[in-house]
């Protein structure tokens, strides 16, 4: 077991760095930031020269790069164009991200599997039919659409909730947001569920269960839903990551200002120590998630710890 | 008013145990949702550059420095007219030479007094090339200012040669060159006094910003919120008529107006264009679209041949003649544009400048015409043109395709003009300052202040500032020297007129609309109006 910890560690080592450099390339090759600092105006040449140097955008990309992750290994990520720290803007925008993502994933949990095992274990009836409908419906609803749907409804028209999030972003105020995000995933979830279930309901092992006249509860949670819930892991896991990054669509229609509200703004004012900053933790989120899915897995089925 | 919903508490410490290091989320001290009596709640953008006088070049910084400075001068928000603040005299005999008298009994909000040293000393830091300040600038026509901010290498003297202090109410300005109206931009944010909190403790200065306006910074929480109280002892002549001003942060003007219709906000002070249709039955006429200092152009590439032949003049002529403005105004902009008639713009006034129809024909939609001047001037380069904009902000992408329309019926050809969209302003610029355009692109200029200078000599004297179609023209330059070194505002003014006549004849690029401000507020607001730079005048809004 700790070998194979040890060994998931070690590869992501290199798949961190390939990605941090695809990242530094992409953002720099889209030219130099600095014109866009002085509005409507030519820069003078001689501040813009003072910011690039600062900045160390008169170096070549190798060398830029080489400096910023010895940067990055001492904790530093630099400073973006309104003079704060990248730190200190992650400190403020990843515990909101965070907390919208975990309001997410808990609806996704909660709502997807139960649906999910409601379906399975009444595969082709009326109620089957109706979520499976529905999911596909959720499914090819883009998250703008739902999003300002959503928000016109409960925000404007009946007035349950806040349209919008306010400054800190207290939890409550992210259930709406939080559901909106989740929606996809969820339908993705329920569907995953219901297929694995319906397969595993004529296994060896549940077979055996029913025979040796164990109560329905206790095949349902113990033997059914154990090795069908294996997929639906791996989704949601892989899902975490994905989330965070996605939740840019998310957090503009609520104007919640985390992770996507500061990627968007670097994408938008190029401002390359915000954007390449906020993809590397997300980057490690991502390998730290799937690592999570990897020991789940050893858990959940342990002829998985033994291969 | 709707309150929103509110989580039980018991849940709120469970969830709250679940995102630990997110332990701020609920109820956290700030007044999250609470309504504080008399403080009017606006939408903001997050200022892209710290927030330092000379360093802030945008409208979202500026609205902050409106609030919390009050310079030499301040523009009067009817009329645009620059009037003493601390100033309490600018004398000179020359024009080259300016004597500046303060104003007795001024003070920082953290009770230093305002003396002729805090303007110089801000004025200083503003220049010196090592603080990297974006509005370095604006302090070029002072004397010294090529030592302190050299074009190359590094600086040989810290202070402006052409500032000195006489005693506290008193400090001296010699310019480079004789400049009449000089006083007259004193109004801008660039030229406001700084206490020595600034300088002894920079960081904890930027963290909350301390000025001498009639506001003071409470709170600032960085991408979220700033909220601004009244300073009960701000000595001036315009002390604000509310509590104070909450400004929360939005990405999206669509996001900000939800907020207004669901009573969550007080004021909008940018009403996206898709709900401009709405927007009077919507906001039940609180509403505001008033002009503003704002042109928007099409520039031209003069660094490109095709442009600049013979026949060019007559080509751009010609395509300006081919742009109906007046139904893109009404169709796009639904009339929060007006179609422009020179290259100024009507806050200025006719003693100011502006002159309605200077433009003359050039500026009518005449298709038959457009289409005669192409072909004379020997056709479109390469039988077509692109427009560039950037398509990230604004709704450019709209008004472009519809220009293009304009000219493809003019001309008879569907794809003689197409749009050219760059996906970021950031690239946009890029592409400008790498003299890359290959044909006309969108150019917008916003007033600094409101003379008839800002809108010519930034955007058209050689390699000026704003320059970006790199036009140049010795008779132009020409004028514009004789109408800064004219002491009579009357005549200075007409000789910028003159000026402006020479980019006309050239069609140095082509004007298409003066822009509007507009606003909406909820009812909770009264006296709620916009100045020339379309920013909501804070300090006159009542509450209740």
């Amino acid at each position: 077991m700790r070998r194979h910890v040890l060994r998931r560690l070690l590869q992501m080592i290199p798949v961190f760095l390939g990605s941090t450099f695809l990242i530094f390339f992409m953002v720099y090759a889209l030219g130099d930031p600095v014109a866009a600092l002085f509005g409507d105006r030519a820069p003078d040449p001689a501040t813009a020269a003072r910011i690039r140097a600062e900045l160390h955008l008169d170096e070549p990309l190798w060398k830029q790069y080489l400096l910023y992750m010895g940067q990055i290994f001492r904790g530093d990520f630099g400073t973006a164009f309104n003079g704060d720290e990248v730190t200190a803007l992650m400190a403020l925008s990843f515990p909101v991200t965070l907390r919208l993502t975990l309001v997410a994933v808990f609806i996704e949990l909660l709502v997807g599997i139960s649906l999910g095992v409601l379906t399975g274990l009444r595969r082709g009836r009326a109620l089957d039919s109706s979520v499976l409908l529905l999911t596909l419906v959720v499914v090819s609803v883009p998250t703008f659409v739902s999003g300002y749907v959503l928000q016109l409804l409960f925000g404007v028209e009946w007035g349950w909730v806040s349209p919008t999030v306010p400054p800190g972003a207290p939890l409550g105020e992210l259930l709406l947001p939080g559901l909106v995000l989740a929606l996809t995933s969820l339908a993705y979830t329920t569907r995953l569920t219901r297929t694995s279930i319906v397969e595993n309901a004529r296994a060896d092992h549940v077979r055996t269960a029913v025979a040796k006249g164990l109560p329905r509860r206790r095949i349902i949670t113990r033997h059914l839903l154990r090795t069908s819930l294996i997929p639906v892991v791996t989704f949601i896991g892989a899902d975490i990551g994905a989330l965070m990054g996605g939740a840019i669509v998310t957090e503009r229609i609520f104007n919640i200002h985390g992770v996507g509200y500061q990627l968007y703004q670097g994408i938008l004012r190029q401002n390359s120590p915000t954007v390449v900053g906020f993809v590397t933790i997300l980057v490690l989120i991502f390998l730290l998630a799937n690592l999570l899915v990897d020991l789940l897995y050893a858990v959940l089925d342990p002829r998985i710890r033994y291969a | 008013m709707r309150g929103p919903a509110r989580v039980p508490r018991a849940a709120c410490v469970a969830l709250t145990v679940l995102a630990a290091p997110a332990a701020a989320g609920c109820g956290g001290g700030v007044e999250a949702d609470g309504i504080a009596p008399g403080v009017v709640r606006s939408s903001w953008g997050d200022p892209p550059n710290p927030l330092e006088p000379a360093n802030t070049n945008e409208v979202q910084g500026g609205k902050v420095l409106d609030m919390i400075f009050r310079g030499l001068k301040s523009y009067d928000p009817k009329t645009g007219e620059a009037r003493n603040m601390l100033a309490e005299r600018i004398d000179t005999d020359d024009q080259r030479h300016y004597t500046v008298t303060l104003k007795r009994g001024w003070t920082f909000s953290n009770g230093e007094p305002v003396t002729a040293r805090s303007f110089v000393d801000a004025w200083n830091y503003a220049a010196l090339l090592d603080n990297r300040q974006r509005n370095a600038y604006f302090f070029e026509y002072i004397q010294g200012y090529e030592k302190v901010h050299p074009d190359h290498g590094a600086p040989t003297a810290r202070t402006l040669s052409g500032l000195s202090v006489e005693d506290d109410r008193t400090f001296t300005v010699t310019l480079r060159q004789r400049f009449s109206t000089w006083p007259e931009t004193l109004g801008y944010n660039a030229y406001a006094p700084l206490p020595r909190a600034f300088f002894d403790d920079h960081r904890a200065w930027l963290d909350k910003p301390i000025g001498n306006g009639p506001y003071q910074v409470a709170s600032y929480d960085r991408g979220w919120a700033m909220r601004l109280r009244t300073w009960r002892g701000y000595p001036g002549p315009d002390k604000a008529r509310n509590n104070g001003v909450d400004l929360r942060v939005y990405t999206d003007g669509n996001t900000a107006y939800t907020d207004l219709q669901a009573g969550n906000l007080d004021l909008v002070d940018d009403v996206p264009a898709a709900q401009l249709k709405n927007v009077r039955s919507d906001l039940d006429g609180r509403y505001v679209n008033q002009p503003a200092g704002i042109l928007q152009t099409l520039a031209f590439p003069f660094y490109d041949k095709d442009w600049t032949g013979p026949g060019a003049v007559k080509v751009r002529t010609g395509i300006s003649m081919a742009i109906d403005r007046e139904q893109i105004t009404r169709r796009i902009f639904a009339r929060t544009r007006t179609p422009a008639t020179d290259w100024t713009s009507p806050v200025l006034g006719p003693d100011g400048g502006y002159r309605a129809g200077l433009c003359g024909p050039a500026c009518r939609y005449d298709p038959a015409r457009a289409r005669r001047l192409i072909e004379e001037g020997g056709g479109l380069p390469g039988g077509r043109m692109t427009i560039t904009y950037n398509a990230d902000t604004g709704s450019h992408r709209e008004w472009v395709d519809a220009v293009c329309h304009s000219v493809n019926n003019a001309l008879r050809r569907d794809r003689a003009c197409v749009g050219n969209p760059v996906g970021t302003f950031a690239d946009f610029r890029n592409r400008m300052a790498a003299k890359a355009m290959k044909g006309p692109f969108r150019a917008g200029w916003q007033m600094d202040y409101p003379l008839i200078q800002n809108f010519l000599q930034p955007l058209y004297y050689t390699d000026a500032s704003s320059n970006d179609g790199h036009w140049s023209d010795r008779e132009f330059d020409r004028l514009i020297d004789r109408a800064n070194a004219e002491s009579d505002p009357v005549l200075a003014v007409r000789e910028f007129q003159r000026a402006e006549e020479v980019v006309r004849d050239q069609m140095a690029a082509i004007p298409l609309w003066y822009q509007n401000g507009s606003a909406g507020y909820s009812s909770r607001l009264r006296d709620v109006a916009l100045n020339q730079f379309s920013v909501p005048v804070y300090h006159q809004i009542r509450v209740g």
